[in-house]
């Protein structure tokens, strides 16, 4: 356990050892993967900030049924009772049409110009919970409060927030599909990182063979370096979108304090960044086994 | 210790290294495989360190039949035999000591241990104060007994040279000769590859000829 420990320690140091002996091929191969893993990372904090900040604003989702404006209230509370008594219907609440003014009239600019007006312009409604909030279910639920008699006007009140998430889940989707063609990217890179050492330390690997060298301490240090290689890449990835969060934070914050939103920009959750290190070194693993594979194969160098 | 019984190797496209070859070692010999170039000396010592496979008949080590030993076996086959190469095959990229270090790190000694039983091999062979040097520093006589020592400091049962005193002066050779003679007569079986049988008057000859024995 102790030799064995060991052996992995000296091929970590080993594989450092390579990494620094040649710094600027090494810098770029890091910027490299560097830059390739931060655009889908980037892209994942912001849809993230993004969807936090719709969650904020949703409340339950909710139907709102207005009657037409000569309906009687006898009418209204008819259509309430009926309502109550369908499956779809958590709840049902009626807003009469006076409450609607006097509420309307509280609220600024509105008071003369309804003043001025005849009559009281707005019609009863009814405010409903429905019990399943899924979009579909929510315009199946609509399509039949439609069809109750003296209905003017049915209004999903949430169904923009639920288009503008469901376009996000999209957007995030689309990072995921980023994220993949990227990391094939990444271990492409690795698996040329390590074909080129493979092929200059040939003189080695056959020497350490006949030495008694098994396949797996000769892989080790390559499997060390992709390993590093990816970490470090994705660390560099980590400290872009970690710089740009930094530099985007006071403009997002004067934007939503423009717009009196709550919203400041989040950086990467520490899961989501442990995550992002923990991929890429799996990345830079698999680049490495992948080409040890081809470069040494089963018969040997 | 070593029993070759009735082995061939040919090569393609059909060229015989060896040809029906069969002989005995006892373990603590010492053994002179001689013969012209291209007699199949080489392909002797490949075939008892499982660098090539025999195409027929049977090599056996240790009572291990190493022609057909499993591809994971064969590193562990190696670490109880000391090779001393023809072209040497020192590692330029790094001194004398740790040349000699690399069979202990594969065979995984702790640090310590290793760099005593180094500098134990260096001084067996009279460059305990050459461990800094790297080998392109070294003279020619000086780059073999480094090979020897890589080759013994595993402390293997049985040491295989391919000819060791190849490119050395007259002086060079019989004191790398004396080397593979102490080896020897510590309980050491060592088998050498040479053209020239005279620097080991007392070793059992085994003399090849196109691949046959000849005596």
């Amino acid at each position: 356990m102790i030799g064995w420990l060991r052996q992995h320690r000296d091929a970590a140091a080993l594989a450092v050892r390579r990494l620094a002996a040649a710094p600027v091929n090494t810098l770029l191969s890091l910027l490299a993967i560097g830059v390739a893993l931060a655009l889908p990372a980037g892209g994942q904090m912001l849809f993230a900030n993004a969807q936090s900040a719709l969650r904020g604003l949703t409340t339950t989702p909710q139907i709102s049924l207005f009657l037409s404006v000569d309906a009687e209230r006898k009418a209204a509370q008819e259509v309430e009772v009926r309502l109550r008594r369908m499956d779809g219907v958590a709840a049902a609440r009626l807003v009469t049409r006076e409450e609607t003014l006097s509420r309307m009239k509280a609220g600024q600019g509105l008071g003369e110009v309804l003043d001025a007006l005849p009559k009281n312009p707005f019609p009863d409604a009814l405010v409903i919970t429905p019990r399943d909030e899924r979009p579909e279910a929510m315009e199946r639920l609509a399509a039949e409060l439609r069809k109750l008699p003296r209905v003017e006007h049915v209004q999903l009140d949430s169904a923009w927030v639920q288009r503008l998430d469901a376009l996000l889940r999209l957007g995030r989707t689309a990072v995921v599909l980023l994220a993949s063609l990227l990391g094939v990217g990444l271990m492409a890179i690795t698996f040329n990182a390590i074909r080129l050492q493979v092929l200059t330390s040939r003189a080695e690997i056959e020497v350490s063979r006949l030495l008694g060298a098994t396949d797996a301490f000769i892989r080790r240090p390559y499997y060390w370096f992709g390993t590093l290689q990816g970490l470090l890449g994705g660390a560099i990835a980590w400290a872009i979108v970690a710089g740009a969060t930094a530099w985007l934070k006071a403009p997002i914050g004067e934007l939503a304090g423009l717009y009196r939103l709550d919203f400041a920009l989040a950086p990467l959750a520490t899961p989501e960044a442990g995550l992002l290190l923990g991929l890429a070194a799996a990345l830079g693993w698999t680049g490495a086994a992948l080409s040890l594979q081809g470069t040494l194969g089963r018969d040997g160098a | 210790m070593i029993r070759f019984d009735r082995v061939s190797k040919r090569y393609p496209p059909g060229i015989d290294a060896l040809v029906d070859l069969s002989f005995e070692a006892a373990a603590g010999e010492l053994l002179i495989v001689s013969g012209h170039s291209g007699a199949g000396k080489s392909t002797l010592l490949k075939l008892i360190a499982a660098i090539e496979r025999p195409t027929g008949g049977a090599v056996l080590v240790n009572g291990q039949n190493v022609g057909s030993l499993a591809r994971g076996a064969i590193p562990y086959l190696r670490r109880n035999i000391g090779l001393v190469f023809q072209d040497q095959k020192l590692l330029f990229d790094r001194n004398a000591f740790a040349n000699v270090l690399l069979p202990l790190a594969i065979a995984g000694f702790a640090p310590k241990e290793a760099a005593r039983r180094v500098r134990a091999a260096l001084d067996k062979v009279g460059l305990l104060d050459r461990e800094k040097a790297m080998p392109i520093a070294l003279s020619g006589g000086e780059q073999q007994r480094l090979a020897i020592a890589r080759a013994v400091v595993g402390r293997p049962g049985l040491l295989l040279a391919d000819e060791p005193t190849a490119h050395l002066d007259p002086d060079t050779a019989h004191d790398v000769a004396a080397i593979f003679r102490e080896f020897h007569q510590v309980g050491v079986t060592v088998v050498i590859a040479t053209y020239d049988a005279t620097l080991f008057p007392e070793a059992r000859p085994i003399r090849l000829d196109h691949g046959r024995l000849t005596q």
